[in-house]
């Protein structure tokens, strides 16, 4: 009988902002404990919450983003249980009236090659509403530590439909929306700090089926790779469960990544009962149409749609394109740099390898290269002149990156520009060679184009590898032409 | 008029204060002795600071020695119930889940009461987290009646009305959920009003039920509730629920507006189980404002039978959340006898809560838990928009609404020990907190035994300008508030 | 009237973490279960059609700018804590 997974994701992204979602004491990460705090984050006796404006701008602006319906009006409500990073033992968050709904995350499926573009599928989201993080607990040896700085934090929630079907296609939707938020500015979704976390909901059921079957929520999958990892070994134990002849109990299990592993959570002692109702403390939301035209005129190109049109626009190859679009820094730059050179694919050749790997190597973001896209038009117009050879350029870049110069001055300084070869010598050269391989002469003649570059090593070679290769290139066809 | 400061008016205390006949040091001083000889009897106090009461009092002088006095309250010892918090002093709302609880901040109130130059004055008695009736609730013990120790002052801003009926304070803050400054008003003989919900910030007052809570003064005179009124009042952005509103001199508009006024008595707020020598006094008044040449008309508030309902369901089930927040974690009691972290809860919070408080948790819980959800709260909450709706119904053709303030005057220490009794001694307030109206409370005589029986008048959302001059028609000329407890 | 309904006071003290003793249960129990009867009655009011009301008045969109501002200094946020160290609050151990 052949089983079919049913995957569906709750992710929590962290809402890039200034101040907390229901005070004004400042958000942050990496503080010292219990520096971020006010009365309203304690839940002193007394305080009273008050919405930031531009937590509701960015979650509008997801919903936008991932083509959600905006609601007209949205409210709070309280998720009312007790746990010891809750400052009041209640989450603000929305229940009934959530204020996105529906929306799709666009995926793309590993191609058949690493060069070939894979399946794109579009996968249906249910909901996106806004709330509020808790704290976090430091576990000692025998007690726990409470540090408050994180709660209070504006916390989206975007809740997929159950309608991936496997670990790959998680990982591509995990993948996809957090380029999405990084794209519209919304989260750095920086897994590490847990700016997004991941819980996945996975059943399995016969093929064909419609209903779900039992489900399991897998909690803790807190790197993108731990995503597709925990998903595949809980769809494999799921698998293993009924092949046995066992029986799938509805559970919560928490994915080690390190050991590759999962256990079940100590099932609550009771079923939750959240008792939700609305915030007297909190107005409703009403969205307007002019509040969404403002956001939406602050929506970037979406990585894909950015492919799409790379593909097109600059006839870039699509791994060239795979490397570029999900950096919206890195693709501007590029687009610049594509723009000044007049040649997009060289340009963006320069960026993908050369600039890539000594940014990488020098742990440094691209904001803080010295390389601006100016320096990489440049560089693309010396070569593409003749005035530099290849691999003079690769030398260039390195210096160009390690100061910032100008291409042209390095390589007037290195002396690294192709010699201005006398004509008449490189002349000699090219007839040299030509006669030299009657071969190859009949070949071009009889139409083989590429027979040309037989002459092209030993003019190279003669030039001791500074000859201009366009003017070779030139000179060769002359010659053979006059021959006749 | 009582020559002792501590029984006079804050209009008149301001007058002379800015005729130099006393300082607000002496005036003070005056305060805390009044309190020492007659606190051990009256025990409207949870705690109080004299050392920073005299350092206020004296800054105050030194403000009004340069010219610079802040308007009427300037210097002048005010009273706050409990639950409002001011930095640096404690805060229990009469809880031993709060017990050493010092608040870092100051609530809006006082925020504004400081900006005013009035001189902070003690932490006052109420029921456990304002939850009650009777002032009996308290952590602390109970509060008694200046008119009659054996009887309680109302509740749950018990304190607050007893501190300044028994000569403890100028004037005081309470707050009002169900009838909580209004009925402790009317049973300790002081003015109590309940301003429109939104007109002054609830930031820094312990939430009770956070749709129905209300900060209110009470006060000697319809004049001082005015004074300060307009100290209090105004929008807060820390408030969600603070309403943008212009805030009118509420004094001055006292002396401008006059009648007459068309009044609605409910027929529903005199049948079956009103006193009746309070129903005799409130037909006084009634007869009053008819010779005043006001419209007195009768109109009916039909859901007014469901209110006490309506507010129980509501009220509890906002507590039950409000109240999650004292776990013993951040700070409050913490159980030395947990087990564990789960069990850390349970502990504390059955050690920190008195039973009136933990019945209510128990019954908001329940209201809101899985499967009552429809049939109670969402329920409750559409019949509060019909109760709401009756209000503006008769408001359509009335400017104010009379009624008694509460069914019963003072009761004896311990006679109501069965919560439903208790309840019943709001009905005539909670329509108030549910409908989000202005509602006041004026001394309209004495009972034969001698105990104050208080009217209350129920004004449109945010027409307390009126609703004081009604008020205060009334109380020029009659004067109650010039007779004072034997203590 | 209908009979008021059953409350289970063990589930409900449970989720209200409230510890009862045994007199308390029993206690409230009785005594709720006669508010709760008074309760019932609001079951008689015809309701349909009727907006729930969750606040006073019809107010949207109150809200503040993103503007960050100073909180409380980490000594006095954590002065009323009944346990602390390393400027945390300490709790019992938990066990997720
Ligand atoms: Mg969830
Ligand atoms: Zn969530």
């Amino acid at each position: 009988m052949n089983y079919e997974a049913v995957i569906g994701l709750e992710v929590h992204v962290q809402v890039k902002t200034r101040s907390k979602m229901f005070t004004r004491v400042a958000a942050g990460y990496g503080h010292e404990p219990n520096t971020l705090t006010d009365p309203v984050v304690l839940a002193l006796p007394g305080t009273l919450p008050l919405m930031n404006k531009a937590a509701l701008d960015a979650i509008i602006k997801a919903g936008l983003l991932l083509g959600c319906e905006i609601a007209p009006v949205c409210k709070w409500d309280r998720k009312n249980y007790f746990y010891p990073d809750s400052p009041k033992n209640y989450q603000i968050s929305q229940y009934d009236q959530p204020i996105c709904l529906c929306g799709t995350v666009e995926i793309e499926l590993p191609g058949p090659a690493r060069n070939v573009m894979g399946e794109h599928k579009t996968i249906p989201l249910t909901r996106i509403h806004l709330e509020e993080d808790v704290g976090k607990l430091n576990h000692g040896a025998t007690d726990s530590l409470v540090d408050y700085n994180r709660a209070g934090t504006p916390l989206m929630e975007i809740v997929s439909e159950p309608a991936m079907h496997t670990a790959e296609e998680a990982y591509a939707y995990l993948t996809s929306l957090r380029a999405t938020m990084i794209y519209g500015g919304i989260s750095d979704c920086d897994m590490e700090k847990g700016q997004l976390r991941c819980d996945a909901n996975i059943s399995i059921r016969h093929v064909g089926e419609t209903k779900l079957g039992v489900k399991v929520e897998l909690k803790n999958l807190n790197s993108i790779s731990f995503v597709r990892d925990g998903i595949s070994h809980e769809i494999k134990r799921q698998l293993a469960v009924v092949e046995r002849g066992g029986t799938l109990v509805q559970e919560t299990r928490d994915y080690d990544g390190q050991t590759g592993t999962s256990q079940s959570l100590r099932s609550k002692e009771m079923a939750h009962d959240y008792r939700y109702f609305p915030d007297p403390d909190l107005m409703p939301v009403q969205v307007d149409e002019a509040w969404k035209q403002r956001l939406r005129a602050e929506c970037p190109e979406l990585p894909f749609d950015k492919q799409r049109r790379f593909l097109e626009q600059y006839q870039l190859p699509y791994t060239l394109t795979s490397v570029l679009v999900w950096d919206r820094t890195l693709a501007d730059y590029f687009e610049e740099a594509a723009k000044l050179s007049g040649k997009p694919q060289a340009a963006g050749n320069w960026i993908a390898n050369d600039l890539l790997r000594e940014l990488g190597a020098a742990h440094h973001a691209l904001a803080d290269s010295k390389v601006r896209p100016a320096h990489v038009a440049a560089l693309v117009q010396l070569v593409d002149s003749g005035a530099v050879l290849t691999n003079a350029a690769k030398e260039i870049f390195v210096e160009m990156f390690a100061t910032g110069e100008q291409p042209d001055a390095i390589a007037d300084r290195k002396g690294l520009k192709a010699a201005p070869t006398d004509v008449g010598e490189l002349e000699q050269w090219c007839c040299d060679a030509i006669a030299a391989n009657a071969k190859a002469v009949d070949e071009f003649k009889a139409g083989k184009e590429s027979a040309i570059n037989a002459f092209k090593g030993p003019v190279m070679k003669a030039a001791k590898g500074k000859a201009n290769p366009k003017v070779i290139d030139e000179t060769l066809r002359r010659l053979l032409a006059a021959q006749g | 008029m009582s020559s002792e400061l501590f029984f006079q008016p804050i209009a008149q205390l301001a007058a002379a204060l800015d005729a130099k006949k006393f300082s607000s040091v002496e005036l003070t001083r005056a305060v805390i002795a009044r309190t020492k000889a007659v606190e051990a009897r009256v025990h409207a106090f949870n705690s109080f600071d004299e050392a920073a009461v005299l350092a206020q009092a004296a800054a105050s002088d030194a403000r009004r020695a340069a010219g610079q006095a802040r308007g009427p309250l300037n210097g002048i010892p005010i009273g706050l119930k409990d639950v409002i918090a001011v930095a640096g002093q404690p805060l229990t709302a009469s809880s031993k889940i709060l017990a050493n609880f010092v608040s870092p901040y100051d609530a809006t109130v006082t925020v504004k009461l400081k900006h005013a130059g009035a001189v902070l004055w003690g932490r006052l008695n109420c029921d456990e987290f304002a939850m009650g009736s009777s002032t009996e609730n308290s952590a602390n013990g109970p509060t008694s009646n200046p008119w009659d120790l054996a009887r309680v002052p109302g509740g749950s801003s018990g304190g607050s009305a007893a501190a300044l009926a028994a000569g403890e304070a100028s004037a005081t803050l309470g707050s009002d959920t169900g009838g909580s400054i209004r009925q402790p008003a009317a049973l300790c003989g002081v003015v109590g009003l309940k301003p429109t919900y939104g007109l002054v910030s609830r930031y820094g007052l312990v939430a009770f039920a956070s749709s129905l809570d209300q900060i209110g003064p009470l006060a000697r005179t319809v004049e001082d509730a005015a004074i300060m009124l307009g100290a209090i009042a105004g929008h807060d952005e820390r408030d969600s629920t603070s309403f943008r509103t212009e805030i009118p001199d509420y004094r001055a508009e006292l002396k401008t507006r006059r009648g007459p006024w068309r009044l609605g008595i409910p027929k529903e707020y005199f049948g079956e189980g009103l006193d009746p020598e309070i129903g005799a006094a409130v037909e006084q008044v009634i007869a009053f404002y008819q010779k005043q040449g006001c419209e007195i008309k009768e109109v009916s508030l039909p859901h007014t039978r469901y209110c006490l309902d309506t507010y129980y369901v509501i009220a509890t089930a906002e507590a039950s959340s409000n109240l999650a927040r004292f776990d013993g974690i951040r700070y409050g009691h913490r159980s030395k006898n947990a087990t564990d972290i789960v069990d850390l809860y349970f502990q504390s919070r059955a050690e920190g809560f008195g039973a009136e408080v933990k019945r209510r948790i128990i019954l908001g819980t329940y209201v809101l838990s899985s499967g009552y959800y429809d049939a109670y709260y969402l329920r409750a909450q559409k019949v509060r928009t019909l109760i709401r709706q009756d209000f503006m119904n008769a408001f359509r053709e009335v400017d104010a609404l009379l009624t008694p303030t509460s069914p019963m005057p003072a009761f004896k220490l311990g006679e109501k020990a069965d919560p439903l009794a208790l309840y019943l001694c709001d009905i005539y307030t909670i329509g108030v907190n549910l409908a989000g109206l202005p509602g006041i409370s004026v001394p309209c005589g004495f009972t034969q035994s001698g105990l104050p029986i208080g009217a209350q008048l129920i004004g449109q959302p945010f027409c307390e300008t009126d609703l004081l001059a009604i008020a205060h028609a009334y109380e020029q000329a009659h004067g109650w508030n010039t007779k004072f407890p034997f203590l | 009237m209908s009979s008021a309904p059953q409350l289970d006071i063990d589930h409900v003290a449970h989720l209200a973490r409230l510890a009862l003793t045994p007199e308390e249960k029993a206690k409230f129990a009785q005594q709720l279960g006669d508010v709760l009867h008074h309760i019932e009655q609001l079951k008689k009011v015809d309701v349909t059609g009727v907006e729930p009301m969750a606040h006073a008045a019809p107010v949207f969109n109150v809200w503040a700018d993103d503007v960050a501002q100073p909180g409380l200094p980490v000594e006095l946020a954590l002065k009323n804590a009944p346990a602390q160290r390393d400027h945390m609050v300490v709790v019992p151990k938990v066990v997720e």
